[in-house]
């Protein structure tokens, strides 16, 4: 392998047993089926195979960030879990330069009864750090947990938000050559899941090497500046992330639209095209494409946009509304969004209430695969904490009539259009 | 914080990832290279084994000496089991300690990769660290109950002589012995529950053909060879040669070592046989 490259994979493949899994037999079973039938071969019925990876072969240059995507049971925790030689591949296989820490599921090792600083040490050494690295980085643990009044009480004791935030700074202090993160982002609440981006980034900068796996286009986008796609155990694309996820998103978009059956919603996009809305404090346009497929005379359309943690930031309805059921694309203008940077999705449903007066029936509820990102300057709060969804400046007048406007997050803010910077802790 | 440096690509070791093929030993050298988290396991069994008890490390020594008593009464008193001129309860005390050393370690070893099944599929470290792990904790428990063997010879009056110096080599052949059953048992378990509920009834026989309660002369001469077949033989008759002066077990002593080294060998290589699926599996 050429010195500029972390991970060369040559023809990776895994095959898996269809089933859950590969079965555990119990030992009587076997030895009944041999009292049986003591001199036949024992006859198992052919199992069913899956490749789970089917002949991958890329290389991944030092210091790359590369995003992996892909539908649920594309294989990306297959491959990371190889890389990470938790499974061995079935063929194939692959190089790895320098240590590799994996982030496959955060408190790892975790014990109950033990509390936090001790689970800290033993987290640390599971995950390949030594004694010496946990114990100089250890108030940097505890500060980026935020549980220093906790570190002395059992684990058990802590509530389930307060674990994820202790496991996940144990494992993003580890210093890997290589970073292997499985999806361990979609829990805990916006404002820390901003801070591990901000982590992942910086760990990013220092020239090592990440592996990501996300749902969210939001968060490969501005992390990663290659992307891997994956489908069926397939690599479909691999490449800058613009193009990636373009194809991704588009393939994703009409997989959407023929699992909506009869493709009823076609996919959306902002007045000025694209998903990515910059700044937010003025007027925009919306444009969903829907074909329901049938005339809806009285229909009732709700529109809403949820946070990553699936809160309601906001939501509008529209009735009555009639549509012809041939395809057409529906117009909706907001004065504006003054939320804070990150990323949103879109919720859609549709009604058809028609003389229906129980409620009506519904026609499709469709979540808006490519993402909304808000690029913005923060303005209410300097601190994520305190800062809440609106982002809206305000000024602060004193009785000798100093004014003083609300702090934005300083230390952060952007100078120009910087893609990277905006919107990590 | 200034981003820490990294080495240069040149002084990272490359891993080579690929399916393995045939029969390999498990790679002792990184064993020792992760020997960090070895204690870091042993350390937290250790830690939360006797948590919310009320009598906490006590039990380490309750356990023996409570069996060392029914044994004194049943076996010494009522069934006047000859004890090679060794007053009773030293005789079976000082066979206690390396067997709930060698049974501790096996019941617990069994489970201890079944049981890591979040870590197992999650990380990467050398599996063989859990069953290790558990047996090292059983060690512990030997050290605390030692003591108290020392405070009954004292008692007794008993004074060993330059055999004591031996005692190192006997736990040593025990603990080989727990290590290589531990291997066995704890890869079988993942694809065969049954071991679980096996290992009580395996427990009891195993202890009646080691010579816990009684001694090794009670087995006729001839077939001694076959009895030493089972390592636990060698390892209580040395430990009682050396401790309280015992007879010398003779030949049987490397009847026993030869079954441990074969037991052990084979144990290596079955487990990292087995380790390859463990987290498809398990």
């Amino acid at each position: 392998m050429s010195t500029g490259s972390a991970i060369v994979a040559e023809g990776l493949s895994k095959r898996y047993r269809l089933g859950a899994r590969e079965p555990y037999g119990v030992l009587r079973d076997r030895i009944g089926q041999l009292l049986r039938s003591p001199f036949r071969r024992r006859d198992r019925a052919e199992p069913a195979w899956i490749w789970a990876l089917d002949d991958l072969t890329f290389e991944i240059g030092e210091g790359d960030v590369v995003g992996i995507v892909g539908r649920n049971g594309s294989g990306k925790s297959t491959l990371l879990k190889i890389l990470s030689r938790i499974t061995e591949p079935t063929r194939g296989r692959a190089l790895v330069r320098g240590r590799v820490g994996s982030l496959l599921e955060a408190g790892t090792g975790f014990h109950p009864e033990l509390t936090g600083r001790e689970n800290v040490f033993v987290n640390g050494a599971i995950l390949g750090m030594r004694r010496q690295e946990i114990q100089r980085r250890f108030d940097e643990i505890v500060a980026f947990a935020g549980v220093e009044r906790f570190l002395d009480t059992p684990v058990k004791y802590y509530s389930s938000g307060m674990q994820m935030r202790l496991a996940f700074a144990v494992a993003a202090h580890l210093e890997p050559d290589v970073l292997l993160v499985d999806e361990v982002l979609a829990v805990g609440d916006a404002e820390f899941q901003r801070r591990c981006l901000g982590k992942m980034h910086d760990v990013s900068q220092e020239g090592r090497t990440v592996l990501f796996v996300s749902h969210q286009m939001g968060q490969i986008r501005r992390l990663c500046r290659s992307a891997v796609w994956l489908d069926r155990g397939r690599m479909r694309a691999f490449g800058p992330t613009d193009e990636v996820l373009a194809q991704y998103e588009q393939a994703a978009g009409s997989r959407d639209a023929e699992a909506a059956g009869g493709g009823v919603f076609g996919g959306w996009e902002l007045g000025t095209g694209g998903h990515v809305l910059d700044g937010g404090s003025e007027p925009f346009v919306l444009r969903i494409r829907i074909s329901p497929g049938h005339p809806v005379s009285e229909g009732h359309f709700g529109l809403g946009l949820l946070s990553t943690s699936d809160e309601i930031v906001g939501g509008w309805d529209f009735e009555p509304i009639s549509l012809s059921g041939e395809g057409e694309l529906l117009e909706i203008a907001l004065p504006q969004l003054p939320i804070r940077p990150g990323v949103y999705r879109w919720t859609f449903t549709l009604f058809d209430c028609g003389n229906n007066l129980s409620g009506g029936r519904l026609v499709e509820k469709w979540v808006a695969m490519p993402d909304l990102q808000i690029h913005a300057q923060p303005v209410g709060h300097s601190q994520d904490a305190f800062a809440g969804v609106l982002n809206v400046p305000a000024s602060l007048r004193t009785g000798s009539g100093a004014v003083v406007e609300s702090a934005g997050r300083g230390d952060h803010r952007p100078s120009g259009p910087s893609r990277l910077v905006v919107g990590l802790g | 914080m200034p981003p820490a440096t990294i080495p240069s690509a040149a002084d990272r070791p490359v891993h080579l990832i690929a399916p393995s093929r045939g029969w390999v030993p498990v790679n002792l050298a990184e064993i020792w290279e992760y020997r960090e988290l070895l204690a870091v396991l042993v350390w937290r069994q250790v830690r939360v084994r006797y948590k919310q008890t009320a009598l906490g490390v006590a039990w380490a020594v309750l356990q023996p000496v409570a069996t060392m008593v029914v044994f004194s009464v049943l076996f010494g008193r009522l069934a006047k089991l000859p004890s090679d001129g060794v007053p009773y309860p030293v005789f079976a005390f000082c066979a206690l300690l390396p067997w709930q050393l060698f049974a501790y370690s096996m019941t617990e070893a069994s489970n201890s990769v079944v049981a890591s099944q979040q870590m197992l599929t999650k990380v990467y470290f050398p599996r063989v660290l859990l069953p290790l792990s558990s047996v090292a904790v059983g060690l512990v428990d030997f050290a605390v109950s030692f003591v108290v063997l020392i405070a009954m010879m004292l008692g007794y009056g008993l004074r060993p002589g330059l055999e004591v110096l031996t005692v190192p080599l006997w736990t040593l052949l025990a603990v080989a012995t727990a290590v290589a059953v531990s291997l066995w048992l704890s890869a079988i378990n993942v694809r065969y529950r049954d071991v679980r509920y096996t290992l009580p009834l395996l427990t009891q026989l195993w202890l009646f053909v080691t010579p816990v309660a009684y001694a090794t002369s009670l087995v006729p001469e001839a077939w001694r060879w076959l009895y030493a077949m089972n390592p636990m033989v060698g390892v209580v008759d040395g430990f009682r040669w050396a401790l309280v002066g015992g007879a010398w077990p003779g030949p049987s002593v490397f009847v026993s070592g030869g079954a441990v080294i074969a037991l052990l060998v084979g144990g290596l290589f079955y487990f990292r046989r087995m380790e390859r699926t463990f987290a498809d599996v398990v």
